[in-house]
């Protein structure tokens, strides 16, 4: 499967000691840079970036709405590769991952329904439309509960991992179905991307650059938690046999 | 797999098989919405695409645990997985016999339904074809849901949480073909879509259920 001459293969971290070793001086690095980013990106950008012509400081917001909604998306992608690892090669350190990066994904979608309603009640006038992007992702926050409560509910830790990647891989062509089918029941409020990879700017880079850094922050901000959660996973396994084991004897 | 088929429709059909359950709330559901939003004909004519298919999609959901869970307190659902005959399509038959139980029964029943909501005369043919076109989907993806939580004692509740986003496309494209036809528009794209979306679902989900119920038999 491995050969010793590629040490950093991924396939190495399947074996929680080393994913252990790894990620206990990872950490710590991702922990403080998210920090640092996040604290930048923000501060930069709430404090030291001039009011909207129209929208005044309401634009502000943005730099919590943009970052959020981007790691609640990529954590589900996150999601399913994992599963797709576990289903494929019994990665068990990735299915635990998995499991940690689920009620992060579910807070940051919290976090941008959230600042989409506090920001669309002064310039929209409601807190909620049914436009076709708060609509799909009111449908992933869902998307979220069901999977949260399923790994919850099941007792067996194997079967809890095969079954919440396999709805993980069903839910994300449904994600991708329901996202298609608010676009095309109606055409909403919502403004399109202000970042684009293609050239023509929509937005100054004034706004630009603590936005890209807030993003990196947020990023970083996912992994550490990722990072902690699984940690948190593999300790409570750990800890499951060790009591196991006591029982055996004792 | 006939036999199958035959011995869940009469399993359905005899008493206690859970036969009326999905027909008697989607008519009380259609009883019970004029008497809460109001008798007035042209609301009724707007929102009555929208209430006749989330009708049908809840008495779909009613029943979904009956797919799979009376089967495997009894242990027959150990026999069909041990059976020579592939679990994907037990499961795809499974889901046939739900559709014939509960989905087919909707059907038949919505245009009835829709006099009571004022439906507009140009619906209905819509209707009937885009329930008839969209039932099935909601039976397999909820034989889907059925297999994740077969094992668990209380798995109603989390199954609705789990198939709930997952009638989400089919849901809008459904009840946009008839508010489309009630309004006299084109129906060619939502149709084909929610034609896809069946044909898809049934092709492959029961490969995804099968997969599942032999996650929990294990």
């Amino acid at each position: 499967m491995t050969s010793p001459a590629k040490p950093a293969s991924l396939w190495e971290y399947a074996n929680p000691v080393r994913f252990m070793r790894l990620s206990d001086w990872l950490l710590p690095v991702t922990a403080v840079a998210a920090a640092v980013l996040t604290g930048i990106g923000l501060v930069w950008g709430f404090f030291f970036t001039p009011d909207d012509f129209r929208q005044g400081s309401t634009v502000k917001i943005v730099f919590l709405h943009v970052p959020a909604a981007l790691m609640a998306i990529n954590a589900w992608i996150m999601m399913l590769v994992a599963s797709l690892i576990w289903l494929i090669r019994r990665h068990h350190v990735s299915a635990l991952a998995a499991k940690a990066a689920a009620p992060v994904g579910a807070v940051m979608t919290v976090i941008a329904l959230y600042t989409g309603a506090v920001w669309g009640q002064p310039i929209w006038g409601t807190w909620w439309v049914w436009d076709p992007r708060l609509t799909s992702f009111l449908i992933l926050f869902l998307f979220y509960l069901g999977y949260i409560a399923l790994w919850s509910a099941i007792e067996d830790a194997d079967t809890a991992a095969d079954l919440t990647a396999v709805l993980c891989l069903v839910g994300s062509v449904f994600a991708l179905l329901s996202r298609y089918a608010a676009f095309f029941w109606t055409q909403g409020l919502h403004q399109g991307a202000s970042l684009s990879l293609q050239p023509g700017t929509r937005m100054d880079w004034a706004y630009k650059a603590p936005l890209y850094i807030a993003m990196v922050g947020f990023g970083l901000i996912f992994v550490a938690l990722l990072l902690a959660g699984t940690r948190a996973e593999i300790r409570a396994r750990r800890m499951k046999a060790l009591v196991a084991r006591e029982r055996m004897q004792g | 797999m006939n036999a199958i088929l035959i011995r869940d429709l009469r399993l359905a059909f005899r008493a206690g098989g859970g036969f009326g359950l999905g027909l008697g709330f989607f008519l009380i559901l259609a009883v019970l919405v004029p008497l809460g939003v109001g008798p007035a004909p042209q609301v009724l004519a707007v929102i009555a695409p929208g209430i006749l298919w989330v009708g049908a999609l809840l008495a779909c959901l009613l029943s979904l645990d009956r797919i799979f869970a009376l089967d495997h307190e009894d242990g027959s659902l150990d026999l069909l997985a041990t059976a020579p005959v592939p679990l994907e399509g037990v499961v795809a038959v499974k889901a046939l016999a739900h559709w014939l139980v509960t989905g087919l029964p909707l059907v038949l029943a919505a245009p009835v339904l829709g006099v009571l909501l004022n439906l507009p005369a140009p619906a209905y043919g819509w209707l009937v074809l885009s329930l008839l076109l969209g039932t099935p989907a909601l039976s397999v993806i909820g034989a889907f849901g059925a297999a994740l939580t077969v094992g668990l004692k209380r798995g109603g509740l989390l199954m609705s949480l789990l198939v709930l986003p997952l009638y989400v496309p089919t849901l809008v494209f459904g009840a946009e073909v008839v508010t489309r036809g009630a309004a006299g528009l084109s129906i060619a794209t939502p149709l084909a879509l929610l034609a896809g979306i069946t044909a898809g679902s049934a092709a492959l989900l029961p490969f995804a259920a099968a997969l599942a119920l032999r996650i929990n038999l294990r």
